[in-house]
């Protein structure tokens, strides 16, 4: 298949805006207007449907190389496209583990091989993850992968020195350092969130403080030597006052959350159901609550997935004995609409805000993250806001099914993904890729 | 009552009056010469262990028998179970043994309710002990031994009694089990341990909290005393044997200073020295081996219960025919 050349959208809502139609040329928006003609193009007929510029996350486990049994390169970016993603970041804990250059190129090669979804690796903050040795930042920066982002994510670069050498490290070129906030001491086997819940369940508890204490380190340090630092999945209301409290300073400070904090508590644990074991874990009520507010107002600058596959038998057993994680490409936006749109915290713009724009300036990623304008690349997602339906993971392209949404309704359905004009998704369906173009 | 017994908090106040009554018929029927009952004849019953516990499979595997039951016992150590073999592949070869009742011990919390509810097998669950969460058959026996000392009357449940619990709450699946118990019973449940000792969230139980032992005994009717492992000094949950004996441990000191009636409770196996002393543990106060039998008869009452149907535990007939097939 090769690049659609003229594709018109009629009637699509820009950001939720009034009803247009969009010209797609050439991989770029060429021409946005009223009654725009276009005798060659492919018309899709959008019926209002909503227009985003294609969504980027920060925070994506594609597993490949080393556990092709729960996700790969193809069946993770099949998933993003069908999410109504374009961009991704491939977190760095894979087998081996994605701290040189050959390792991250052999993955972003990978990706735009397949052609559905731009993925851009992140890189160990430390060899092997083991947050004794800072992993060859330089080279992997300098590689054809383009590193911006580097992460132990997974693991909590917990040694002080090694997080402050890392974040000055980085501002050689510009790069970021996503920290997983988990303080190891105060979390060894932990389970789930400290609380009422975990108290009554016997469940080894997971402190507040001990995602809000790293947290309350990072932004100091990164104040100290003048770098900018990013908080992965941020998950407590103490959290969001810390990193609240340091952008307040002008400190250069961003966060993610993802959307099952923004949906989901530890009551929810009380079924001992692995699929809702995760890691941070579920919180509490108040907690979903700050973090919406927080992703409202910008204390929380954007969304990340944290998708996170694992085969069948990694959740099909005790709670003690499972994987921690769940999928999340494929159903995010729908999450974020329930959560966030639907109940008037934020309009469609802003969630291209904090889907795509802002991830992809975190990232330093170049051509995503764009305005839906002429002249811009073509990478975005058509919405059908309009659609409610359960949550099926048999129809997911991912390759694991842990989404704690089985048989939830949600709103939203993504019908179309164009990466540089050309299609990845249509009418909800997964076109064949056409490979490195 | 439930299909399943996995937590005390699943009874209603009359399943457990229901149950402790049950436990009376089948204690007394334990006094005479022929022990068995026909109830559960052609029924299997496995003891599925994969922590070591001699003192609870015994108990259960007693009471099954004395119902009549094939009693299988699946125990995880040495078998393919320590191998790595999965909770679900175990319990997909118990359904199809044909199990009837799984009594399951197991190191993880919320195992034996992932096990009735995952839909892997479809036979009765009890939960014998699971983690840190709970010990429902446990708290039974506690609450059976606490009516007949402190109460002595059937059909009653523990109104007003104040019952005190000492020691590791933190890791404790009897503590839990018996708050949710004995508060359904009417009691006054307090719980004393070090602050280290006490799950964050404790505040919500149904239960009061105090770090003084001495200024809670003298207001109770049943001191219980939970085993402390003296490896927990390790991470720092308190700094020595000693000072953990002097401030939460029952000597006979203190002993003396509580109601005359008050008896003093413990689980087993005691850690004398530690939490108690042997004068108390041997003391007529102390109830350590009438819970055990009592643990058989609340073991019996709830197989039966849970497996074998509504009519009454003991009808004449139950008896005539036990007399004649034995
Ligand atoms: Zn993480």
């Amino acid at each position: 298949m090769t690049e659609q050349n003229k594709t018109l959208l009629r009637g699509a809502r820009i950001l939720g805006g009034e009803p247009q139609d969009v010209l797609i040329e050439g991989g770029t928006v060429a021409e946005i207007g009223q009654g725009l003609r276009a005798a060659d193009a492919e018309v899709v007929e959008t019926g209002g449907a909503v227009l985003l510029p294609g969504l980027v996350d920060l925070h994506t486990h594609l597993r490949e190389p080393g556990r092709e049994d729960s996700e790969t390169v193809l069946t993770g970016t099949r998933a993003a496209a069908k999410g109504g993603y374009t961009a991704v970041h491939a977190m760095a804990n894979t087998f081996p583990v994605a701290d040189t250059a050959g390792v991250v190129e052999q993955v972003w090669r990978l990706g735009k091989e397949y052609g559905y979804c731009d993925v851009r690796p992140v890189g160990a903050v430390t060899v092997g993850l083991e947050g004794k040795q800072l992993a060859e930042l330089g080279a992997m920066h300098d590689s054809a992968a383009e590193v911006r982002v580097f992460s132990d994510d997974g693991k909590c670069v917990d040694d002080a020195v090694i997080m402050r050498r890392a974040l000055e490290y980085v501002k050689a070129f510009d790069g970021v350092v996503a920290q997983h906030a988990q303080e190891p001491r105060l979390t060894a086997g932990a389970q789930m969130n400290e609380g009422i819940v975990s108290a009554e369940l016997g469940l080894q508890g997971w402190p507040a403080v001990a995602e809000e204490s790293i947290i309350a380190r990072d932004v100091l340090l990164a104040a100290h030597v003048g770098s900018r630092v990013h908080i992965c999945h941020l998950s407590t209301a103490g959290s969001v006052e810390i990193v609240r409290w340091a952008k307040s300073k002008g400190w250069n400070v961003t966060a993610e959350v993802t959307p099952h904090h923004l949906l989901l508590t530890d009551e929810l644990v009380r079924s001992y159901n692995p699929v809702y074991k995760v890691n941070p874990p579920l919180r509490t009520e108040a907690d979903v609550m700050a973090l919406r507010e927080a992703l409202a107002d910008g204390t929380i600058d954007c969304v990340a997935t944290d998708h996170a596959p694992h085969p069948h038998e990694d959740k099909d057993c005790e709670w003690g004995a499972a994987a921690m994680g769940m999928v999340g490409l494929e159903t995010a936006l729908s999450v974020v609409q329930h959560t966030m749109v639907d109940t008037g915290l934020l309009d469609w713009a802003q969630v291209a805000d904090r889907m795509s724009f802002r991830p992809a300036a975190i990232g330093r990623l170049e051509g995503h993250g764009r305005p839906v304008s002429p002249g811009e690349p073509a990478n975005l997602v058509l919405l059908d806001a309009d659609y409610r339906g359960q949550v099926d993971p048999a129809g997911f392209a991912s390759r694991s099914a842990n989404t704690p949404y089985q048989g939830r309704e949600l709103p939203g359905r993504v019908t179309h993904t164009w990466l540089r004009g050309r299609p990845t998704v249509v009418d909800s369906k997964l076109v064949g890729a056409a490979g490195a173009v | 009552m439930k299909r399943h017994l996995i937590s005390a908090a699943d009874l209603t106040r009359d399943d457990a009056v229901l149950i402790l009554d049950t436990a009376e018929e089948m204690a007394r029927f334990a006094d005479r010469p022929i022990k068995k009952l026909p109830t559960l004849r052609g029924r299997t019953i496995v003891n599925l262990f994969f922590e070591d516990s001699t003192r609870t499979r015994i108990s259960f595997e007693a009471a099954a028998k004395r119902l009549s039951a094939d009693v299988i016992n699946f125990s995880a150590k040495g078998s393919s179970v320590s191998k790595g073999e999965s909770l679900k592949d175990t319990a997909l070869t118990l359904e199809a043994m044909g199990a009837d009742g799984v009594v399951i011990r197991h190191g993880d919390s919320g195992a034996p309710h992932r096990l009735a509810t995952s839909g892997w097998i479809g036979g009765s669950v009890i939960n014998a002990g699971d983690g840190t969460h709970e010990h429902p058959t446990q708290a039974l026996l506690d609450a059976f031994t606490m009516r007949r000392r402190l109460v002595g009357e059937e059909g009653a449940a523990l109104d007003g009694k104040r019952i005190t619990i000492v020691g590791d709450i933190l890791h404790s699946r009897v503590a839990r089990s018996n708050v949710h118990l004995l508060s359904t019973l009417g009691a006054h449940v307090t719980l004393v341990a070090p602050p280290t000792l006490l799950p964050i969230g404790v505040d919500s139980w149904p239960c009061e909290v105090s770090y003084d032992l001495d200024a809670v005994l003298t207001k109770s009717d049943a001191v219980m005393m939970l085993r402390v492992q003296r490896e927990r000094m390790n991470a720092a949950f308190f700094p020595t044997e000693r000072e953990y004996a002097r401030r939460y441990g029952l000597d006979g000191e203190r002993m003396a200073r509580m109601p005359e009636d008050a008896i003093v409770m413990h689980p087993g196996p005691m850690n004398r020295g530690m939490e108690i002393t042997a004068e108390v543990a041997d003391s007529p106060r102390c109830t350590a081996v009438e819970q055990v039998a009592n643990g058989v008869s609340i073991r019996m009452a709830v197989m039966y219960l849970l497996l074998g149907g509504s009519e009454p535990a003991l009808s004449r007939d139950d008896t005539a025919r036990t007399e004649e097939n034995n």
